[in-house]
Parts: C-alpha cells; structure tokens; sequence
C-alpha cells in the first residue's frame, strides 16, 4: 500500500451564504485547494465529493458530476463520484479518495464536501437532518435528531454524573476557539451562563448544546506520499484511516454512551498508524452536540469511558491544555455544513500542523487527528496525520 | 413520511409488537429480522414470529420540546428507549404521565395509539406508545 499525503487545502467562510450557490460553494473550495497544491487541472486522476442530502437540501442529486462540472472540468472527463454517509459524508469522501490512492490506482485525487442548508426552511432542514436516523423505527415515532443525542446525554448524566455545566462547557470553549477561526460562522465567545440558560430544545440539550445549520465547502488535493515533494515542501502525511459502522437506531447499540463505530474506527487507524491514543497531541472532533464532544473523547480513548465530563472541568482539551479538541471551534461554532464537516476538518488538522493556524496555532503539535461521525453513531471515520 | 404502502408494511410490527425469535440462540428480535446476525446460517428456517408482552423499563429518554411538523402540537413530549422484557430495545414516545415523572428504570408498558397525521394526504398513523405500568 502506497502512503498517502494531503498537499493542497481549501474551504470557505462557513454561515449563512444567502448569495453563494452550491456549485460557487464547492467551486471556491476547490479552486482554493489545486492553487494551494500548485497542481494542473490535467493531473488530477479522480475527484470524490460527500453530500450527505443535496436532493433534499438544493433539490440538486447527481452532484459529482457537478462539482466536476462547476470546477471546469467536463470537458476533461475526470472521473468524479459522489459519497454519502449522513454526516460523515465528507471524511468518507477523503477516506475513498485515500484509498484510491493507497491502492496505486491514482497519483492525485480532489476530495471535496459540501452542503447548502439555508436553501430550505428550519422545519424542512430539521426533517432532512432527521433522515440520518432510522426513518421507520426512530422517526416515525416522534424523535428528533437532538433526542438522539439527549438520550445519549440523559443516561451519561445517569451513569456517570456527568453535568449540563461540563456540556455547556464543551460549547463554552469551542466559540472561543471559533472566535479566532476567520471561517467560523460563530466568531464569538459565550458565557457559561448563556449557554446554560438557553432555550431547551431536547432536554437535556439546550439550543447552544448543538451545531447551527450551515452552508459551507471544503476541499482536499491528496497525493501519493512519494510525489508530494514535487508540489510542495509542507505536505501532511495521512498515517493512519480508520471505519466503522454500527445499527442506523440508537436503541440497536451495545451501549447507549459508547459509539462502537468510533472504537472501531480508531483501533483501525491508531495500528495501521503504529501509535496509541497517548501519541494523539490535538483533534478535531464530531461536536454536533456537546455530548458528542464528551463521548468522542472518550472512545477515542483520550480518557476512560465516564470521565469526559471531568476531563472538560480539567480543561485537558482547551486550546492551552494537554490535548486540545476542536481547535476550529469545531462543528459548534464553525458551523456543520453536513457534507463539508469530514472534509473541514482535516483543512484545521492540516493548517495546524503546517504551522498555519493564526491565533489558533498549537505549539508543537506533530499528530493530529480528524473524528466525523454519521447520524447518531452508526458510521464513523477516522483520520490520523502527522508532517512530513 | 413516505406513501401509505409504506406505512402498512409495518403494520404488524407497529400494531401488534410481532417481532420474531431466533430459535438456535433464543434472541428475540423487534423489529423482525430475516435472519440471526449471531447463528447466520444456522438461524435459517429457525425464525418463529413472535408477539411481544409489551412490558419493559425506561433505558433513557429525553423531553422533546422542538418537535418535527407532525407532532409540534404534542410538545413538550417524552421520548425513550425501551427495553422490552424480552431482550430487544425499541424507541416511543411515553404518555399519560407528568413529564416530570419520567426516569430512567420506569416500569412501562405498551399502548396503542394515535402516532401521527400526514399533513399533504391527512392519513392517521397509528402504532405503539408506552405509559407507566400500575
Ligand atoms: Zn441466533
């Protein structure tokens, strides 16, 4: 298997973009990321894209063609294939892209992810997201995509006397970390009190416990390892890609506080890179409620299974502590455009450890990992990268 | 959600809790499954429907208070997982309680009720909800 290296990045502001369109989204991302690479629109061997509902959300299916179309390539014919997995689609997308690669098939690939959220009404936005979860036996009965994660949130608190306080937190430091990130939909602080005191929207998880809708595109140019040199000086090596899926209904789990497929996922990727959890020095994580951020560093085995919450009061995970999680704000305060979330990711992970990250940079940070989860756990992916 | 075909499929699920077991282990499946993910090949010809009791306690549970279009009347709402007595685990809404009563290793039952309407085709969807067991 070949090694593989991401030598180009791209994304867009993340927000409200009521006067950019799906295809100048996912165009301005990739765009940016092959003039980043320094790559010819000819060298690109095959283009991955995750969406995880443009059908639904811009009335737009058949979108790898499209991106493919809207980057000016059709006339060229790259092979251009669109990837789904909820909101996991985008790290999917990189995850196939890296594989194409791995399996010397392709030298250059461009990976990209996006979505368009504010075309559509919330009740409509709301109902799309909603199909992420099991449409027969969860939705049918009246559960929404937050009550997955309050009941998630409602039986951590039982189990191990985790708090509103320590989820509120999570939010508390990811819109400071966002507050420094110029594409952050949010760029700005809150207040443990605001955040507490927030509407409810499933109990426990007020409306700051969860990621806003968002429009937004990020994109990757990956490179087989042993030709990145020829592009550029800073390319990130991926070391390790991890998957795994579980039941699309919560209540099919092993365990209702544990997401197996993110266990399984990061065994995979933590033996294909040859380190442990221990060797991981900051991660952008799947936030699409706060006590996502809580479980995920907890079965990424950053600590044990129950102390997430105290792991937030130690403030192990903040931009100055031992392992900094969601140093982009993360999908809390950044945004979630669905799709772009997997892909965006890797760009933070990326500017990191090039040393690009502005009033966000990590001193010293060499490993860093990317964590995109789909609906309520049952797809996961992991990717773990380290410079060159 | 989806056409009245769709609907009626379940049915027997959704109405009656049939869910079926496999007999090589003993598992017990809702909704059913066409095989045992355990036994595999050996479960074949080895599912037997079977009607479940009904019975089971609250896993966890949140208190919706932003609903989907079709229940916003309904909120603030109890939803649960459900452990059925006999093994498998199902998500409903629990009613003719205090929202406040609601907790973790409540004993509830099931109860057959009205779950939804469509709004285009103003089809009424029924199915199983689930209230405290006296
Ligand atoms: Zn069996």
């Amino acid at each position: 298997m070949r090694e593989v290296a991401v030598i180009g990045i791209g994304i867009t502001k993340f927000g409200e973009l009521w006067d950019k369109s799906f295809r100048q989204l996912i165009a301005e991302a990739g765009s940016k990321a092959i003039l980043d690479a320094g790559i010819e629109g000819k060298e690109i061997d095959e283009m991955y894209v995750g969406s995880m509902s443009s059908g639904r959300f811009v009335g737009q299916e058949h979108v790898g063609a499209l991106v493919a179309d809207a980057a000016g390539f059709s006339h060229m014919h790259i092979p251009s294939t669109r990837v789904e997995g909820a909101c996991a689609s985008g790290g999917l997308a990189v995850r196939q892209g890296y594989l194409s690669i791995a399996s010397g098939m392709n030298d250059i690939v461009v990976v990209g992810g996006m979505e368009k959220m504010n075309d559509v009404g919330g009740n409509d936005a709301t109902a799309t997201l909603a199909t992420a979860a099991d449409q027969e036996w969860e939705a049918f009965f009246g559960t929404t995509f937050p009550a997955l994660y309050a009941m998630i949130a409602t039986r951590h608190m039982h189990e191990y006397g985790t708090t509103k306080e320590q989820l509120a937190q999570v939010a508390v430091k990811n819109h400071a970390n966002g507050a420094k990130n110029p594409y952050a939909q949010y760029r700005r602080e809150i207040t443990l009190e605001l955040a507490m005191n927030a509407t409810t929207v499933a109990y426990p998880l007020g409306l700051l416990d969860c990621s806003p809708v968002t429009d937004g595109a990020a994109s990757l140019i990956l490179c087989a390892a042993d030709k990145a040199k020829k592009y550029t000086d800073k390319a990130i090596k991926i070391i390790g890609s991890g998957q795994g899926s579980d039941s699309l209904a919560l209540h099919g789990r092993r365990d209702i506080c544990t997401l197996d497929a993110t266990v399984h996922a990061a065994k995979t990727a933590y033996k294909q890179a040859g380190i442990t959890s221990k060797d991981i020095d900051f991660a952008e994580v799947h936030d699409c409620f706060t006590i996502a951020e809580i479980c995920a560093i907890e079965d990424l085995g950053f600590v044990k299974k129950g102390e997430g919450g105290k792991a937030i009061d130690n403030k192990i995970t903040t931009l100055d502590g031992s392992l900094p999680v969601n140093t982009s704000g993360g999908l809390k305060s950044k945004g979630h455009p669905v799709g772009a979330t997997g892909v965006a990711q890797m760009v933070e992970v990326t500017q990191q450890l090039r040393g690009e990250a502005e009033a966000r940079q990590l001193k010293d940070a060499k490993i860093g990992l990317a964590h995109n989860v789909g609906g309520s756990g049952a797809t996961c992916v992991i990717h773990i990268m380290e410079a060159m | 959600m989806g056409g009245v075909a769709r609907f009626w499929r379940e049915i027997p699920q959704r109405y009656n809790l049939i869910g079926n077991k496999c007999e090589e282990c003993g598992q017990v499946f809702f909704p059913p499954r066409e095989s045992c993910p355990k036994c595999r090949r050996k479960s074949m010809g080895k599912i037997k429907e079977i009607k479940l009791t009904g019975k089971g306690k609250i896993v966890t549970y949140s208190i919706i208070h932003v609903g989907p279009e079709e229940f916003e009347e309904q909120v603030p709402y109890p939803i649960a997982i459900i452990q059925l007595d006999e093994g498998p685990r199902i998500t409903a809404q629990i009613v003719d309680c205090d929202i406040h009563d609601v907790k973790i290793g409540m004993k509830v039952e099931s109860t057959f009720r009205k779950i939804q309407q469509d709004g285009s085709t103003g089809a009424i969807y029924y199915g199983y909800k689930f209230i405290k067991r006296k």
